[in-house]
């Protein structure tokens, strides 16, 4: 996994709750045995029309938006199913960066591990990014987790151990295979 | 000390790590469907790594499985990946369920029926609605892929301990009022994010009346409401369930099974108290499953932009009335409520009467056991006689995954668990409502109060 440490880049906002897993990435697309190629379905049934053309109304489809990768938004964001699509959807279309009120479970910890990176902001601040970032550029800074535009600053805070990890880039696995030996002590004991 | 189940649970399957950061669990039982461990496997081809409990390991196919003849996949991209998962279960060394095996079925309803499912255990697969196996009390949680592909190689998971949220039901269902009601009206009271974060455990007089299904059908739906299991402490009814399901020795498995309960209940994180007395039948209205309303109720009026997308999105109006909702299709199925008990119910309703000539109505067994079952009771006789259709064992009209989707604008009844945007077909209007409801509305062509159409005794809520 690529580390992600600062991301420079311009945000759209969805300013609706609840955005579930079904809405991100439409379970018709999930039948892939791939990682990849899942942005193209990203919010799908909001992005096209019946015939396949661009929803000219939706917020991503507006030209001022072709090239965001930070997504501003509501509560509860990515409730439902615990599809990894999702974040893989996300990231596949280019979001490096989710600012929302909350984060269904599943769908945080998803994120972590795919260099995605959930911020949790209140509503009041998340209005404020939302109308700077019209007109500029955002700076995301994981090491002092703060949000930069201009001169305003918003700080925000991550459980530490997924920092690190993502501050790093580590995989998982290998991290955890460290502990075999206490695996495998768990494992004799319970037999 | 005094513990919740839930720590109880826990401090039985930590491995390493200190409390209140994470730490690294033991995961007993895998269960594994096509849909999201493709990936999974293929990133331990890349890394060269075995799974490494391939006897705690277990597969099925469910989601993407037709349910008219299951053994014809003409859907390419379908069959490309249940295919993968037949080939990585056999280079894996994995057991699968096939299609056509004996045991197939919804992975949330083959667990506990074949007695995977146990007291105690922590159980995870790729799919939000492992909270069902919390009903046994099993710490069981839903994970992403990459999680899949930690498990299958380490048999762990790093975790940080939720906390609990106790809901207390207390009283006793009226006839026509079932545990899909009662959970639908918690939703409706609390939200869908009300358990982030949290472990929700069932407790109290109604819970302990309940059947295992009913007590699968509440966990079930715990995902609904954001929290990361939903429990119920094992007891008489939980043993007896599992009497002929397992091996070895079952006096010695039951002493060990009834420790595991919350000693006080002032240790919740919170304590949520309901009582099931007064619950109606309930039916979504909206676009999440908090968005619900008894049947003796109109549509609420519109308080936010997310209210006002989900009445434009529904097709219906403020202040309806649910008997002018017209239903176009009917689902019975689902890991929610597919069990052999919820087709009892809906067949009791739908008994010598007809189905809507509007309404296409099917109904999907769990498994090839509740389809058994079913065959042995003559369910299948009684649905099909009304005019619903009888069909093979999988997920089904649930997600849209595979040929069973509700149409773009039609409006379906529905036992499962998710009403999203989309979640039974682009376009599609999903209300959920518990198996007798569903029957009664397939009869009907609306919504109706089922409690008014029990004809005496024929129908109890147990």
């Amino acid at each position: 996994m690529q580390p992600f440490v600062i991301h420079k880049g311009r945000a759209a906002t969805i300013m609706l709750n609840n955005i579930d897993t079904d809405i991100i990435i439409p379970k018709q697309y999930l039948k892939r045995i791939e990682r990849t190629g899942f942005g193209e379905f990203l919010f799908d049934e909001w992005r096209y029309n019946d015939d396949r053309t661009l929803n000219p109304n939706f917020e991503l489809n507006k030209q001022s938006n072709n090239d965001v990768s930070i997504l501003i938004t509501g509560e509860n964001f990515g409730c439902g199913s615990s599809r990894e699509h999702a974040p893989w959807a996300l990231t596949d279309y280019g979001f490096k960066v989710i600012i929302a009120g909350s984060f269904a479970d599943i769908f945080y910890n998803n994120a972590f591990k795919n260099g995605l990176l959930p911020i949790r902001l209140d509503k009041k601040s998340r209005d404020e990014l939302s109308l700077l970032s019209k007109n500029a550029e955002l700076t995301v800074d994981l090491e002092n987790e703060k949000v930069i535009v201009g001169s305003q600053e918003f700080s925000f805070s991550v459980e530490k151990p997924l920092k690190n990890k993502l501050l790093l880039g580590l995989d998982d696995i290998s991290l955890t295979l460290k502990h075999e030996d206490k695996i495998l002590a768990y494992e004799a004991a319970a037999k | 000390m005094s513990k919740t189940l839930l720590d109880k649970l826990w401090e039985q399957h930590v491995i390493s790590g200190e409390v209140g950061e994470e730490q690294l669990l033991y995961i007993d039982l895998h269960l594994l469907h096509e849909v999201t461990s493709p990936q999974a496997f293929e990133g331990l081809r890349f890394s060269n790594r075995k799974v490494r409990r391939p006897e705690n390991t277990f597969a099925t196919m469910d989601h993407n499985v037709p349910t008219k003849n299951p053994e014809v996949i003409e859907d390419e991209i379908a069959e490309k990946q249940l295919s993968a998962l037949r080939n990585n279960c056999q280079e894996f060394g994995v057991h699968l369920e096939d299609i056509t095996s004996y045991n197939q079925g919804i992975i949330h309803v083959i667990g506990p029926e074949l007695g995977l499912t146990l007291p105690g255990k922590t159980i995870v697969c790729g799919d939000s609605h492992t909270s069902t196996h919390g009903a046994f009390g099993a710490l069981a949680f839903g994970i992403g892929t990459s999680e899949v592909e930690h498990v299958l190689a380490t048999q762990t998971l790093w975790q940080r301990k939720p906390k609990t949220i106790g809901i207390r039901l207390e009283g006793k269902l009226q006839p026509g009022v079932y545990s899909k009601d009662v959970i639908l009206h918690i939703l409706a009271k609390y939200g869908v994010s009300f358990g982030t974060g949290h472990v929700i455990e069932f407790f109290g007089s109604t819970v302990t009346n309940f059947t295992m299904d009913e007590r699968m059908t509440l966990c079930n739906m715990a995902i609904e409401g954001g929290a990361k299991a939903g429990l119920v402490a094992p007891d008489n009814v939980t043993f007896e369930y599992l009497k002929d399901k397992v091996t070895g020795d079952f006096d010695a498995a039951v002493e060990k099974w009834s420790r595991l309960y919350t000693d006080d209940i002032s240790l919740y994180d919170q304590l949520l108290e309901v009582n099931v007395n007064e619950v109606a039948p309930h039916f979504t209205w909206g676009t999440n499953p908090s968005m619900g309303i008894s049947i003796d109720d109109k549509l609420p009026e519109i308080t936010d932009e997310n209210d006002r997308r989900a009445f434009e999105y529904m097709g219906l109006n403020p202040l309806m009335s649910p008997d002018e909702i017209k239903i176009d299709n009917v689902f019975i199925g689902s890991c929610t409520n597919s069990r052999i008990s919820d087709l009892l119910i809906a067949a009791e309703v739908v008994k010598g009467r007809k189905v809507n000539e509007n309404v296409t109505a099917i109904v999907v067994p769990g498994s090839k056991e509740v389809q058994r079952e079913a065959l042995k009771l003559g369910l299948d006789k009684v649905f099909t006689e009304a005019g619903f259709e009888w069909r093979e064992p999988g997920c089904s009209m649930c997600l849209a995954m595979n040929p069973d989707k509700v149409a773009s604008g039609k409006r379906c009844a529905s036992t499962s668990n998710r009403n999203f945007e989309g979640r039974q077909g682009k376009g599609a209007r999903t209300h959920l409502v518990s198996p007798a409801m569903a029957a009664i509305a397939a009869v009907y062509g609306h919504f109706v109060d089922v409690r008014k159409e029990l004809s005496n005794a024929t129908i109890c809520n147990s």
